[in-house]
Formats: C-alpha cells, sequence, structure tokens
C-alpha cells in the first residue's frame, strides 16, 4: 500500500460526525399512468469510514435515492426532504455548486461499466479529467497523467502506462469497472456510492472489484454506500443494512443483527428465497408470492401486506413507520439502531421463526425414477466430442479470414431421464454455444449429440422435427422470449400447431399448461406485456411443456428475475421435474442456483469441461483449481461465514478464445500453477490434462486435489 | 484501416460504372434523337439523318456503344452532344457552377443545423425547441422548387429597402462582367446568396432534425452522467462528452444527405438560371442526349460515392471504436 | 403450512404471483391512442390530412366550376366571387384545378407509400433472415439504386411513357423509394432474429417463410406504419418536382406539380396561380409529416434507445421526436 499512501492522505479523524445525513427524502416522476412515487421518506445517515449498504429489489427505489444524493436526477424529478453531506444541505443547490462537491468529495460507481465510460476519450484521459476538473491551476496535464496511471495501476490494471492510452472499447467489462472506480477515488472523496457495481459482472470478477472496492475504501477512508439486490455481495463488506422495499426503509440495523434476527417478514422472505451455495441438504426455498406494489398511487397500510403471509387487519389501515427493535440498543440515539417497520416484529422476535415456516415453503421430493440407478437410466442426451469453431472474418466487402475462435472444444456429457445436469462456468466459455448447437440440430463441426438414442446427424427434415418435439428450450430474458404481438393462448398453442396437432387438442391443452404452471385459466387472451416477469417466465415453461417434452433445456431461466420472483420459479421447475420425470440442462452462472436444482453439474472453462459429476461432490470437494475459485467467488449471505472465508482470486480476465493457452487453458489464472516449482510447471503448459476421476466425480488438472472451499451450513442454522 | 478503405474505394468504382451503365442503358433506351430531328420544319433530307445517326452510333447495340463511350471516357472523351458539341468542353464550367452550390451549402447546413439541433435538444420541450422543429418541418415539407421562387421575395425586398438591386436571383454572375479577380467574386456573391440560401436552408433543416434526435439519445446516457459524477457541470459534460459522441451517427447522414442536395441541386439551379450539371440534365432529357444523361451520371455518381467514402472516414475519425 | 397467522387472516392466496400486472397496465391500443393524442400537432397533422382527402374528393361535388371548363368571361381573375380561387389566363377555374391535382398527387402519394412500404419489407426482411447470399445480392442491389438518384431515372425514363397511365409513374416512384427504409428493415430484421421468440418458434420447427410472417414483420409493424405516412409526404414531393420539369403527370392532367410550374412564372404579378397550388402542397406534406412524427411517438417511444428499456422507473420521460421526412 505504499503507492496507495502517497496518493492519499488516509482516514481524517479529525472531522467527526456523519458523512451523510439523509432526512424523509422523498423523490416522485411524472409517468403515463400519473406520478411514481419511487422514494417515499428515506432516512439515513452514513459515518466515516462507515460501509452501508443498500438492499432491495428492482423499483425499491434505491438507485433513484442514491442519484438524488449525487443530484443526477433529471430536472422531471421532484426532491424533497434533507440531503445533507458534512452538515451542509446539498437539496437545492445549483448545479455549479454542485459540481464542485462531486467528484471531490462524493462520487459514485454505476452498474452498468460498458456503458459509464465515453467511447470515444481514452481511460487515462478520462480519469485524468477527474483530477484536472478539480484541481484546476494547481494540476498540471503531466501530473494529472500521471496520476491516472498510479491509480489505474492501484485499482489492478496490469500494465498501467500503456493501457491508460487505450480506450473503452478495449477494456473488458471488469477493467471498466476498476477505471471507473479509479475515477471515483481520484479526487480522495469523503464518500463512494457504489450502484450495484458488480450486478453486470461474472462472478470471478465481481469478487475482484468487491477487492478493489475495499481497498479503495481503506486508502481513502471514505464512507461507502452500496446498493445491491444481492443480499450476498453485501454480506461480507457492508457494517450496516438498509433494506428498501416500495421506495421505504423497512429494516435497519447492523449487518450481523439484520442477518441474524430479521424482524421484518419481507426480510424473512427474502433471506428464505436465495439458494444457499452450502447447503448440504436441499433447503426449501422461499417463494414471495406477488409483486412490489405500483407506485403511483399506492393503498393505505403496508406496502408489503399484500404479499406478507403474516398480515392482520391492521396491518392495511397504516403504514407502519420503523419501530425500534425490542432489545437492540439505540447507542448513539441517531437511529442507528435494528429498526423494523412491522407492527408485528415482537412476535417474529418472540418465535425466531424460519422463513420456511413463514412462507409455507417446502422442499420439493425428487421424481420416482430417481430412485432407479444412474446407469440403468435411459440416455435423454449424449454429447460426445462437440466441437464448434467460429471464423472470425475482417472486412465488409470482401471479407477474409483472420482466425478461429474454438467456442466448443471437444467437451462430453450426457443426461438421463429424471436428472438434471447444471452447466457452469463464467461468460464466454461456451456454455451458450454448446447450447444452441444442441437446439440448432445442424450439422456439427465436429463430435455427436444423440437425443433419446437418436443420432441428430442421421436424421433427414422429418426426423429432426420429430426431435424438437422431445427437447423444448426456456430462455433466460422472459421479456424477449415471448412474441408481444401474440396473445399467450397463441404462444402456446404454435409448438402444437407447428407440429400438427388438431385443433381441438390444443383447445384442451392450453388451459391444462396454464394449470400446470400457476396461471389462471382467463388469462389467455392476454398479451405478455400485461404479465410480470415471473409469470412470463411461467409463460415461457408452459410453451415448453406443449409438446409433452422428456428434455428440457433452460438457458439461465431465473437469472433476469428478483431474488423474490426466482424462489417461485425454480420450485416450480422442480415440482414440474418431480411430476412429470422430465430431464433438465441447466445453464447457469449462479452456482448456488445450480447447487439447489442440479443432480450433476459440469463446470466449462474456455470450450472445455473442466470438472463434472455429481454436485454434492464437486461442491462439497471440488478438484479442480478453477471450481475452487469459483465457488469461492460466490458470496454466501452470512455475514459470519463471509468474513471468515479463505477468498480464491482469479487474476485476470478470461483469456480470448481465439488464442487460447497452451496446455491446460487454465493455466495463465491458475494459484494451483503459480505455487508449483518451475519444473513441474512445464507439464501445465505443454500437456492438455484429459478429464478423468473416479465414481461420478471426474477433473482435467495435472495436480488436482480436493479442497473445500464452502464449509457446510450447520444444521441447527438459524 | 487503409486497407479497408481502399477496399470500400474499389467496390465504389464498380458501383459507379453499374450506375451510369444503368442511366446509359435507360437513357439509349428511351431516347430517341432523331425523331426530334424529323420534327423540324423543314425535315431534315434522309441522308443527314442517316448521317446523324451513325454520328451517334445509334446503329450499334446499347453495351457496344457503353463501352466505346466508357472507353472514350478514359481517354477525357466524353462524346458529341446531339447538337454537335463536345461534351468535356462544357463539362469543367458547369461542374464548377454545381460544385460552388453544393459545397457552400453542406457546410452550412452541417454547421448550422448541428448547431440547431443540438440547442434544440438541451433545451427540450422548450420555446426554442419548439420554434427549432417547426422551422425544420416546415422546411422539410416545402420543395425546393417552392422555397427558391418564395425566397426571390424577401430578396426584392431587401433590394427595394437598400434601393439598389444587390441580390440577383438569376445567372451566376453579371453578363460580360470586367474587373479585377476580387471584384469578380464580389459579383459573383451578389448571384450565390439567395440559391445558396435556397439549398442551405434544407440541409439545415435535415441534419438538425438527426442531430437533434442523436443528442436526445447521449442525453440520457450512462457516460454522461459518470462525467458529472466526476465534477463536470451539466453544460461541460454536455459538449465535452455529449457533443462529441453524438456527432458519431452524422457521419453517416452525411452520404444520404448528399443525396438530397444533388436533387435540390438541380431544382435550384433551373430556378435561378444557374447552367450547371443539374440544369444540363433536364437539357439532355429534353434533347434527348444519352451523353449527356450519362456524363452527368457519372458526376453524379462519383459524387455521391466521395461522399460516401468521406462519411466512412469521418465516421472511423469520429469513433475510435471503428479504428482498427 | 405453518403460519403465524391464527387471527383468521389469509396467508398467500393464489399459488403464483397476482395480476397485479395485468390490472395496472392499460391495453396497448389505449395507450397509444392516449400518447398520441396528447400530441397536438400530431393530432392537427390528421385532421388536415384527412380533410384535404375529403376535399380532394368531394369538392367536384359542390364546386361552381369543372377544372376542364374554362370561364370565357374571368382571365385572371384574382380569388372572390365564384372563383374562390381566382382563374388562370384561359380562364380555368383555380380552385378545381388544385382540388383536381390535389386528387392526383395525393392518389399517388398514397399508392407509392403502400408499395414502396411492403416491398422495403419483403427485401429487406429476407436479406435480413436469411443473410449470406441473398443478403449480398439484395444489399448491393440497394447500394447501386442509392448511388442513381431517383429523380434522375425517372426524368430519363420519363419520355419511354409519356403518353401512358400515370399508373406507370406511380410504380416507377415506389420502385425507387424504397431503399433506405428497406435497410432500416434489413438492421431490424437482424436484431429480431436473435431475440429469444424467433429463437424459440425457430427451435419448435417452424419454417422460415412462417417465422418472417408470424414473428418478424408483426414485430416491425410500428416502424413500417410510420414509415409507410412518412413516404407519402416524400412521393407526393418526388411527384410534384417531376411533374414540375413536365417529368411527371402528362397533359391533360393536372397534377399540384404542374399547377405549380405553371404558376411560379407568375408568382409576383398573379400570386394566387403560384401560391394556392403551393400552399395546398406545403400543407399536406408538413401535416402528414407531423402525423407521422406523433405515430412515431406514439408507437414506438423507445425508436432509438432499445438499450434504456430496461432501466427502471428511474426514466420519467425520455420524448424523443423522430426525424423529418426527406424532401
Amino acid at each position: 500500500m505504499t503507492a496507495a499512501e502517497t496518493l492519499f492522505e488516509g482516514p481524517d479523524a479529525e472531522r467527526a460526525g456523519p458523512v451523510l445525513e439523509v432526512d424523509d427524502l422523498r423523490v416522485s416522476f411524472p409517468s403515463e399512468d400519473g406520478r411514481v412515487q419511487a422514494v417515499r421518506g428515506l432516512s439515513y445517515r452514513v459515518a466515516p469510514g462507515e460501509v452501508l449498504g443498500i438492499v432491495g429489489e428492482s423499483g425499491s427505489g434505491k438507485s433513484v435515492s442514491s442519484l438524488a444524493v449525487m443530484g443526477l436526477l433529471p430536472d422531471s424529478a421532484r426532491v424533497t426532504g434533507s440531503i445533507r453531506f458534512r452538515g451542509r444541505e446539498l437539496l437545492g443547490l445549483s448545479d455549479g455548486e454542485l459540481s464542485k462537491i462531486r467528484g471531490r468529495r462524493v462520487s459514485m460507481v454505476f452498474q452498468d461499466p460498458l456503458s459509464a465510460l465515453t467511447p470515444v476519450y481514452t481511460v487515462g484521459d478520462q480519469i485524468a479529467e477527474a483530477l484536472l476538473t478539480h484541481g484546476r491551476g494547481r494540476v498540471s496535464r503531466q501530473q494529472a497523467d500521471r496520476r491516472a496511471v498510479e491509480l489505474l495501476d492501484l485499482v489492478g490494471i496490469p500494465n498501467a502506462a500503456a493501457r491508460a492510452k487505450a480506450f473503452p472499447h478495449e477494456f473488458s467489462g471488469g477493467m471498466r469497472q476498476r477505471a471507473v472506480i479509479a475515477i471515483a477515488i481520484a479526487n480522495d472523496p469523503d464518500l463512494i456510492i457504489a450502484d450495484e457495481p458488480t450486478t453486470a459482472l461474472d462472478v470471478t470478477v465481481q469478487a475482484q472489484v468487491l477487492e478493489v472496492l475495499k481497498t479503495a475504501q481503506e486508502v481513502t477512508g471514505a464512507g461507502i454506500v452500496i446498493i445491491t439486490h444481492d443480499l450476498g455481495v453485501v454480506a461480507g463488506f457492508a457494517d450496516r443494512l438498509l433494506v428498501m422495499y416500495a421506495g421505504r426503509a423497512v429494516e435497519t440495523g447492523d449487518v450481523h443483527e439484520v442477518y441474524r434476527r430479521p424482524r421484518m417478514p419481507y426480510t424473512l422472505g427474502l433471506l428464505g428465497s436465495i439458494p444457499r451455495l452450502d447447503a448440504a441438504q436441499k433447503q426449501p426455498l422461499v417463494p414471495i408470492e406477488g409483486q412490489p406494489p405500483s407506485l403511483t398511487d399506492l393503498p393505505p397500510g403496508c406496502p408489503f401486506a399484500p404479499r406478507c403471509p403474516m398480515v392482520v387487519d391492521a396491518c392495511l389501515t397504516e403504514e407502519p413507520p420503523l419501530f425500534q427493535v425490542d432489545g437492540s440498543v439505540d447507542a448513539t440515539g441517531d437511529g442507528t439502531g435494528h429498526r423494523a417497520a412491522c407492527i408485528r416484529s415482537a412476535e417474529i422476535a418472540e418465535r425466531e421463526p424460519d422463513a420456511a415456516e413463514v412462507f409455507g415453503a417446502e422442499v420439493i421430493g425428487e421424481p420416482e425414477i430417481a430412485a432407479v440407478p444412474r446407469a440403468e437410466r435411459e440416455v435423454v442426451l449424449d454429447v460426445a466430442d462437440l466441437v464448434k469453431t467460429f471464423t472470425v472474418t475482417k472486412g465488409s466487402v470482401f471479407k477474409r479470414k483472420v482466425g478461429a475462435v474454438h467456442a466448443v472444444d471437444g467437451i462430453s456429457f450426457d443426461i438421463r431421464a429424471g436428472e438434471t445436469l447444471g452447466l457452469v462456468g463464467e461468460s464466454g466459455c461456451g456454455k451458450t454455444t454448446t447450447l444452441m448447437e444442441i437446439l440448432g440440430l445442424e450439422e456439427l463441426m465436429g463430435g455427436s449429440i444423440s437425443v433419446l438414442g437418436k443420432r441428430a446427424a442421421e436424421l433427414d427434415k422429418a426426423g429432426r422435427k420429430a426431435i424438437r418435439r422431445d427437447m423444448q428450450v426456456v430462455f433466460q430474458d422472459p421479456q424477449a422470449s415471448l412474441d408481444p404481438r401474440m396473445p399467450i393462448g397463441d404462444v402456446l398453442a404454435e409448438p402444437m400447431q407447428v407440429h400438427g396437432y388438431p385443433a381441438a387438442d390444443i383447445a384442451k391443452r392450453v388451459p391444462e399448461l396454464l394449470d400446470l404452471v400457476g396461471l389462471r385459466r382467463e388469462h389467455v387472451g392476454r398479451y405478455p406485456a400485461e404479465f410480470s416477469g415471473g409469470q412470463r417466465q411461467r409463460i415461457g415453461i408452459a410453451r415448453a411443456l406443449a409438446l409433452n417434452p422428456r428434455l428440457i433445456v433452460l438457458d439461465e431461466p431465473v437469472s433476469a428475475l428478483d431474488v423474490s420472483i426466482q424462489a417461485g420459479v425454480i420450485n416450480l421447475l422442480d415440482r414440474l421435474k418431480a411430476e412429470l420425470g422430465l430431464s433438465y440442462l441447466f445453464v447457469a452462472h449462479d452456482l448456488s442456483v445450480v447447487r439447489h436444482i442440479a443432480d450433476r453439474v459440469a463446470v466449462m472453462y474456455l470450450g472445455k469441461i473442466v470438472e463434472i459429476g455429481d454436485v454434492d461432490a464437486v461442491f462439497g470437494a471440488p478438484r479442480h483449481p478453477y471450481t475452487q475459485a469459483l465457488l469461492s467467488a460466490i458470496p454466501i449471505p452470512d455475514p459470519v461465514k463471509e468474513r471468515q472465508r479463505e477468498r480464491i482470486i482469479l487474476e485476470g480476465d478470461l483469456p480470448s478464445p481465439a488464442n487460447p493457452p497452451t496446455g491446460c487453458r487454465f493455466h495463465t489464472r491458475c494459484f494451483l500453477y503459480a505455487s508449483l516449482p518451475e519444473e513441474r510447471r512445464r507439464i501445465c503448459v505443454e500437456t492438455e490434462p484429459a478429464l478423468e476421476g473416479s465414481g461420478d466425480h471426474s477433473d482435467a488438472c495435472h495436480f488436482a486435489r480436493s479442497r473445500a472451499v464452502v464449509e457446510p451450513m450447520a444444521d441447527d442454522h438459524r | 484501416m487503409i486497407g479497408f478503405l481502399l477496399r470500400r474505394l474499389a467496390n465504389y468504382v464498380v458501383l459507379c460504372l453499374a450506375a451510369t451503365f444503368l442511366a446509359f442503358a435507360l437513357a439509349s433506351a428511351t431516347f430517341d434523337p432523331i425523331a426530334i430531328l424529323q420534327q423540324r420544319n423543314p425535315p431534315p433530307p434522309a441522308a443527314v439523318l442517316d448521317a446523324k445517326r451513325a454520328d451517334l452510333h445509334l446503329d450499334q447495340p446499347v453495351p457496344q456503344r457503353f463501352l466505346t463511350w466508357v472507353g472514350g471516357v478514359a481517354h477525357g472523351d466524353f462524346g458529341r452532344t446531339v447538337t454537335d458539341r463536345s461534351v468535356v468542353e462544357e463539362l469543367p464550367r458547369r461542374v464548377g457552377v454545381s460544385l460552388r452550390l453544393f459545397l457552400i451549402g453542406v457546410v452550412l447546413g452541417v454547421g448550422f443545423g448541428v448547431l440547431l439541433g443540438v440547442i434544440s435538444a438541451i433545451r427540450q420541450y422548450r420555446l426554442s425547441d419548439y420554434l427549432a422543429t417547426l422551422f425544420s418541418f416546415v422546411i422539410l415539407s416545402t420543395p425546393v422548387f417552392v422555397l427558391g421562387t418564395l425566397l426571390k421575395q424577401p430578396a426584392q425586398g431587401f433590394n427595394d429597402l437598400i434601393g439598389t438591386n444587390y441580390l440577383q436571383t438569376l445567372g451566376e454572375q453579371t453578363p460580360g462582367f470586367q474587373g479585377s479577380w476580387f471584384a469578380s467574386l464580389g459579383d459573383r456573391l451578389r448571384y450565390l446568396i439567395v440559391p445558396t440560401a435556397t439549398i442551405a436552408l434544407g440541409q439545415i433543416a435535415y441534419y438538425s432534425r438527426y442531430q437533434r434526435s442523436a443528442m436526445l439519445d447521449v442525453l440520457g446516457s450512462d457516460f454522461l452522467r459518470t462525467a458529472q459524477a466526476k465534477g463536470l457541470t451539466r453544460r461541460r459534460a454536455l459538449f465535452k462528452h455529449g457533443l462529441r459522441t453524438a456527432l458519431i451517427p452524422m457521419a453517416t447522414l452525411f452520404a444520404f444527405g448528399f443525396g438530397l442536395l444533388i436533387t435540390g441541386g438541380t431544382f435550384t439551379e433551373r430556378i435561378f438560371g444557374w447552367y450547371g450539371m443539374g440544369d444540363w440534365l433536364i437539357t439532355g432529357v429534353v434533347s434527348q442526349d444519352a451523353n449527356i444523361v450519362a456524363t452527368v451520371t457519372l458526376f453524379i455518381a462519383v459524387l455521391v460515392l466521395v461522399s460516401g467514402w468521406l462519411s466512412d472516414v469521418l465516421y472511423a475519425v469520429l469513433d475510435p471504436r471503428v479504428r482498427v | 403450512m405453518v403460519t403465524l397467522t391464527e387471527d383468521g387472516a389469509t396467508p398467500g392466496g393464489s399459488p403464483v404471483d397476482t395480476s397485479v400486472a395485468a390490472e395496472r397496465s392499460p391495453s396497448r391500443s389505449r395507450l397509444v391512442l392516449r400518447r398520441f393524442l396528447r400530441r397536438k400537432p400530431a393530432l392537427i397533422g390528421l385532421v388536415v390530412v384527412v380533410l384535404l382527402y375529403a376535399a380532394a374528393f368531394l369538392s367536384p361535388l359542390f364546386a361552381p366550376w369543372d377544372y376542364a371548363e374554362p370561364d370565357y368571361t374571368a382571365f385572371l381573375q384574382p380569388p372572390g366571387g365564384t372563383h374562390w380561387f381566382g382563374t388562370t389566363k384561359i380562364g380555368e377555374d383555380v380552385f378545381a384545378q388544385v382540388m383536381r391535382g390535389l386528387q392526383k398527387s395525393l392518389t399517388i402519394g398514397l399508392l407509392v407509400g403502400l408499395i414502396s412500404t411492403s416491398l422495403a419489407a419483403v427485401v429487406g426482411a429476407a436479406a435480413g433472415y436469411f443473410g449470406g447470399w441473398t443478403d449480398r445480392v439484395l444489399m448491393w442491389l440497394v447500394d447501386l439504386l442509392l448511388v442513381l438518384p431517383s429523380f434522375l431515372v425517372i426524368a430519363v425514363a420519363s419520355p419511354a411513357f409519356k403518353g401512358q397511365s400515370w399508373l406507370i409513374f406511380v410504380l416507377l416512384l415506389a420502385g425507387f423509394s424504397w431503399m433506405i427504409t428497406a435497410r432500416i428493415v434489413r438492421g431490424m430484421t437482424l436484431t429480431l432474429r436473435e431475440r429469444e421468440y424467433v429463437k424459440a418458434a425457430r427451435f419448435m420447427g417452424q419454417a422460415p417463410f412462417r417465422i418472417i410472417a408470424k414473428h418478424i414483420v408483426p414485430n416491425m409493424a410500428s416502424l413500417l406504419i410510420i414509415d409507410a405516412t412518412v413516404t407519402v409526404g416524400a412521393a407526393v414531393l418526388s411527384e410534384t418536382g417531376l411533374s414540375f420539369f413536365g417529368f411527371g403527370v402528362q397533359p391533360p392532367d393536372v397534377s399540384l406539380g404542374t399547377l405549380i410550374a405553371s404558376g411560379t412564372e407568375s408568382a409576383i404579378t398573379y400570386p394566387w396561380l403560384f401560391y394556392v397550388p403551393a400552399g395546398f402542397l406545403v400543407v399536406f406534406v408538413l401535416s402528414v409529416n407531423l402525423f407521422g412524427d406523433g405515430l412515431r411517438d406514439a408507437l414506438d417511444p423507445s425508436a432509438a434507445g432499445s438499450r434504456k428499456r430496461d432501466k427502471k422507473v428511474k426514466k420519467g420521460k425520455t420524448g424523443k421526436t423522430g426525424t423529418g421526412a426527406q424532401a
């Protein structure tokens, strides 16, 4: 940290008192349906050096409130209340006055690093600009440029001096987010607001960026407000937590307190709705039914009441304020104790119930066929030595080949009846390509794909069409996977029409399908836009079920959904599998979801499977260093565990698949490789490891040794 | 990058030839210059008509005539008109007249158009935005031949006001004007103002609409927010980060805008009595002269493609993402 | 199911997300209508367009003079009396002539708008969906036609259709005004092709042409409607321009272009001969453009910024006015 010491003054002990005080903040916007009350009376404060986590689902007002602090809301927003920075009121300041504070005293890191930097200026220039803007007359151009390079180095960009001259599009997402953090800390601010800083990033990169944020906090001593929907991300990072729902704080307190003793049913449900990576046995997932209320005209009463299993009549009359939770001491009297906005929080305190108990979630059983030994079950999908390369071309008129990307490079796996295989890996590892090859049923560049024993390559057009009946797909984005111009009745009927079902059968099947996924039959004439995200995903699942398939390919089916909705869809998939004996190929980047739903898991890295096997074996005792790193990067929603965990941080980004490393493709980022003596390293660089193992657990590493990176959850948890 | 631009250029040459051939073939197929001669009173003797036919190679099939013509062009010979004048002799003067109109028009159009669009976007839904929008809509809905005629009125009014006929609306310069180079420039300026305004107004309206929406797109962008978050005032962020980025789509538009300009230029030349390429095209069609039509087409195709090529270059200059 | 509620409150009624969203969002057509009605200029544009069409086709029923019937008692008379817009130098009634010309111009505009947009949809969607050689050939054709200004081609071809029906002229105009739209359609098809619902249709075995007809073209309906509208205005401008030079509508037919051409010379001396047809032309095209612009805002509020669509409530109003027509 020597570089950092010369760069920053460090924590400023002299100035006591909160850095930021927000009081009764209210923000509203005009919209098609009337004024949206995006934030409705939010109060919080941030002490110097303190990390406050604000957690909420989309539309809870968490981002709007932070933009209000920065004074970056559009003109149409109406903002009232008070925002005091170091005692100075920010609301009502002119743009000119605010711009003296922004970037110097308060800075911000945004969600989407891909669009956060201006595409036409170099990264170095954009960092230097932050310094020059506030140091006019004091900082020279050369000084600013030099400091920009130092900052890039500090946030972990290798070869910073050269990279500073690069344009944003030459940076990966993770590197861009580092650059944005460099801009944010350039002027040694007192407060950094990070708005979903890792949401758009892969888990391994997320872990890196969180690490950088922690460093940034250490060197600047700034207070941090970190906004997220992911309870795992804040568990290890935040000191205090504020849970937002429908534009208000519904629970706030010390992070350990809130995780251990949630006093608001919403928080309780939220914690129960996340699948746990550290769950040894299958835990029930808590779905929170319904969806957040519309913020245009809220009915009186607690806004969570319509979704709350503990609702009583009194909940519907008046919106509860934040009550001091019994037993917690508000030591300083400034509202930093544990508080919750629920009139029944005392009852919750008394009984300490489980989320599953309150919300009535149960573990869903296994299909009957699961009792049959795996080897005796029918092979539903068999993929052998699958290869897919893309040619990279240049020029628009006379295209010429300049190289090939080995997106998938010889992978094999099979899926048996009634089984779920999870396919995981970072973006760019080839999992989506694998999926598209399987679904495309077209001529392969190498290897074979067989569905229910029939080789796709040997089939004629009619045979391929017949296979499509047995293999269906559910996509990631419920918004994009349904044709917005078709009523859902037609959406569900389309696969049956294509496969020549008689109209009478179709008319009978459509309501059945709606029942099956838990939607109302009357909604058959509605358009996709009239449904919420979770409902649309159910429609997508119903469409996949229309032809009674044997295999459903699921491409990140829950990653676009809010956590509380996600649990409901996972439970539905679980139930359908149990009832209909389906097989799933489940592609996901969220390993916790995979752990919950999958029977077996395959981990991909740069077009290769590096580890495959029974989900408990792979997650419980991962043998490949990549799997270990991947698992260790997943945050666990438990502050105690999260802070004690040993974390493996991978270096750098995924290498380009157009030019993969020799030998073991992972060796460039491998911590195990780095620790090996020179002579043993050679084998990693020169020889590609084969996928080998015993029982249902194989890995592709020359020096594999199992290492538990996730401690299983104790049974008496909570 | 250079390779890319060269390949583009090669494609353009092919397109140029194809376009010229198409126009030549079409003209040869529909035109019948002999019929016009026959209508003369008294009708010319048959021998004269035959000689004319041979002169114009009308006895040959169309592709062969085209090849003959292209062969000539390669040696700087664009053929002869129906009235037996050399095309190439008249070409430079007409090209000069047209380019003068186009270039000044496009420079004024892009400059003021971008300015107007930006003002409109950052003052969205204010009076200045509504006025700019109204202006653009009215201009874009007014054909050039109406606009030109309309502009003659205020020009007349201006002349009446100052008491001399300063603004001229017919011709390119005073016939038989004698004087120094500088005086000649002043004289041409008097003839230039109204026609150029006619052309430029349309261009301003066109570019301002696109610049406005490009700017509005940028106004909601994340990087503009980042720039403000680092301490730039809204105005500075808008100009340094917003405008710079919003100029990128303008590069692509430039090529399309040029096509618009050429059609508009033809009308302008006719209305204000400028003997440019557009005027020549009309003359060529009326006198059923394939050589003139092909020459003008070649000129237009070259202009359109040069503007397309320029817009590619401009795009690469403005956007680091396409500089490979 | 174990719950804490003992006092009769019902925990979680239906097993799924309730349909709050359904009750909340008004139907799409109503929303579009509401957005459109809020834009006054667009509304005015629509009303004027409708009135002009009505006037052009209905006025011969009640107007005092017929367009082909000169009044030999009134030459070059200024507006007034039974000659509402005055007379020409051979005594033709300007009102009747302008209405006649309007009729022709508007019919041509409407037909060209329909034909060219349909052509653009077919070519663009085919090029975008099939890609490869189909795409390359079609786009080269588009490039070629863009190099040749339509004005030039039609002017050159005009001697061929002298004396022919004006419908050939319509086909020519339509044949040269679809290219830019086809490019836009192709671009949209390229994105739509990667949409998951199109992929879903492909993976369920739907045939390519059915996918285009069922999933791709309907999802570009807003664009096509807007484009057809704007093309009507542009086609009227092209028609009048060509007719102005005598390359378009041929006598004895009249269009606004031929009327303006004969009025230009006397714009200062007998202003009504020029200003009346020119005024009608400008007002019509302006109205069509305003209407098209309003339609764009109402049908496709996120026309350019599709990436902004997934942003939360954050954005109040990202009003975006599209770009005007080409002259």
